[in-house]
């Protein structure tokens, strides 16, 4: 099987273009792929469309936020663009506001949904997420069996960032409680998807197939996070009161 | 008697107190999430969150947490005998396949006909949904907690919403610092009131006409 392993997060970020759309995945820190991440604000990059549940940018100096305010992005797909707490107006908030990026705010149920559709190469889909609201304009309605839907498609992306638990060399992938959440959705909604692993990459064999999350074909590139410094970790010492 | 509008604390007890046995609950980020810290005694209830979570635990103790293990408002919480975890479009298939039997949710506005606004406020370009709108469409019960009125005194139970919408005519609950409300076909019914506040007081700081149930009792606590 082939092996994806490299060695260092530079040569994994080395060659997205600039123009491309990422999707980041996590929720919080748990997933977040913060080395990877970093290693793009390292390189530098242009014009990207970033797909992300939140843009973040308190957990550390790799959050998604921090390739907005470095100016990297052109647009962003999210599902909350501004923070759920009006009181807190984030940097983020700041460069929308001063019409730095478009943003396209999306339900997260709807967001998963078209990645999945995506994934799965389903043109479309009827929800009835959104009726009756800002996000149906314009949309194709529908009536079945007397609920109404609105028609949503789907959501690709060049490339997907994400951080799981353990791997093997050809990328079968276990994640580690809700570090889950997008990263198995955004792996398979993908063309090239990076990981960065926290425990350890095996030989293939070593994981249980009974308990692979995420199938290794999904998988293009895989890096071990090292120890801290050099390596950036989340730790519940993060925690704040919100 | 002393009028004194009700904790935050003391509200979500009063939605929690009617969760039933066995029953699965979304709580939403901020006030709803306080739902979770009260004792169910006898009944089991499986709290269910955005990122997959399926019948988790109370808070983590400082220094116990797991940094992987969060709720949707990104606390550390804890598994207990038989949680289950799933990826973000099987949580979703809970919330919109309609397996959820009731989300407690903030928002900026409830209107008398159900509808409720919480994504948005006035002359700000960002919101945030997240799974509001989602959970709002597919579970049983959508119950809101929130302040009666915004911070300069003006109502949030209204004839019809001012802000964006997060969904329409879902909301059959609200609990807020002046009482309890059930939202009905012939409009919000005012079931139990803070304690010291007569009815009109609270229809004062009401946009929205209460019809007073024939059981208006005291607050339950």
């Amino acid at each position: 099987m082939r092996n994806k392993v490299l060695e260092t997060f530079d040569e994994a970020v080395a060659d997205i273009p600039d123009g491309s759309s990422l999707m980041l995945g996590g929720f919080g820190p748990p997933g977040m792929p913060q080395n990877l991440t970093g290693a793009l604000l390292r390189r530098g990059v242009k014009d990207l469309t970033v797909i992300v549940n939140r843009l973040d940018s308190s957990w550390s100096a790799a959050d998604p936020g921090k390739l907005l305010e470095r100016g990297f992005v052109r647009k962003v797909c999210c599902a909350f663009s501004a923070s759920p707490h009006p009181s807190q107006v984030t940097e983020f908030e700041r460069l929308h506001e001063a019409g730095l990026f478009e943003a396209e705010l999306i339900p997260q149920g709807t967001m998963v949904e078209r990645m999945r559709a995506a994934a799965a190469g389903i043109g479309g889909f009827y929800t009835p997420t959104g009726v009756g609201t800002e996000i149906a304009e314009g949309k194709e309605h529908k009536v079945i069996n007397g609920r109404t839907y609105i028609l949503e498609y789907p959501l690709p992306a060049d490339y997907a960032f994400i951080r799981a638990t353990r791997a093997d060399t050809f990328g079968n992938l276990q994640y580690h409680m809700t570090q889950r959440n997008f990263n198995p959705v955004m792996a398979m909604a993908s063309k090239n998807t990076f990981v960065e692993i926290e425990e350890s990459i095996e030989e293939p064999g070593c994981l249980d197939p009974d308990h692979i999350h995420t199938p290794g074909i999904f998988i293009d590139r895989i890096v071990k996070i090292p120890p801290p410094p050099e390596g950036l970790w989340t730790f519940p010492s993060e925690r704040r009161d919100r | 008697m002393e009028k004194k509008p009700l904790d935050r604390q003391t509200i979500c007890n009063r939605l929690a107190m009617e969760f039933e046995n066995d029953w699965v609950v979304n709580l939403g980020i901020g006030m709803p999430t306080l739902c979770a810290n009260v004792p169910f005694g006898d009944r089991d209830i499986i709290l269910q969150s955005e990122n997959g979570l399926v019948g988790y635990g109370p808070l983590a103790k400082e220094g116990e947490e797991n940094k992987n293990l969060v709720d949707a408002g990104i606390q550390y919480v804890t598994t207990r005998p038989g949680t289950a975890i799933v990826h973000h479009v099987d949580s979703f298939t809970i919330i919109r396949g309609g397996y959820v039997d009731v989300t407690v949710l903030g928002a900026y506005e409830v209107a008398e006909n159900g509808d409720f606004a919480s994504w948005k406020t006035a002359g700000r370009k960002g919101g945030g949904i997240g799974g509001a709108m989602d959970l709002a469409v597919g579970a049983k019960r959508v119950w809101i907690t929130m302040a009666h009125t915004t911070r300069d005194g003006k109502p949030r139970l209204l004839k019809r919403c001012n802000l964006p919408l997060t969904a329409v005519g879902v909301v059959s609950m609200v609990a807020t610092d002046y009482g309890l409300f059930e939202i009905t076909p012939e409009g919000i019914v005012l079931k139990e009131f803070a304690p010291g506040f007569t009815p009109e007081e609270i229809q004062e700081v009401t946009e929205a006409r209460l019809i007073i149930s024939p059981g208006l009792r005291k607050f339950q606590t």
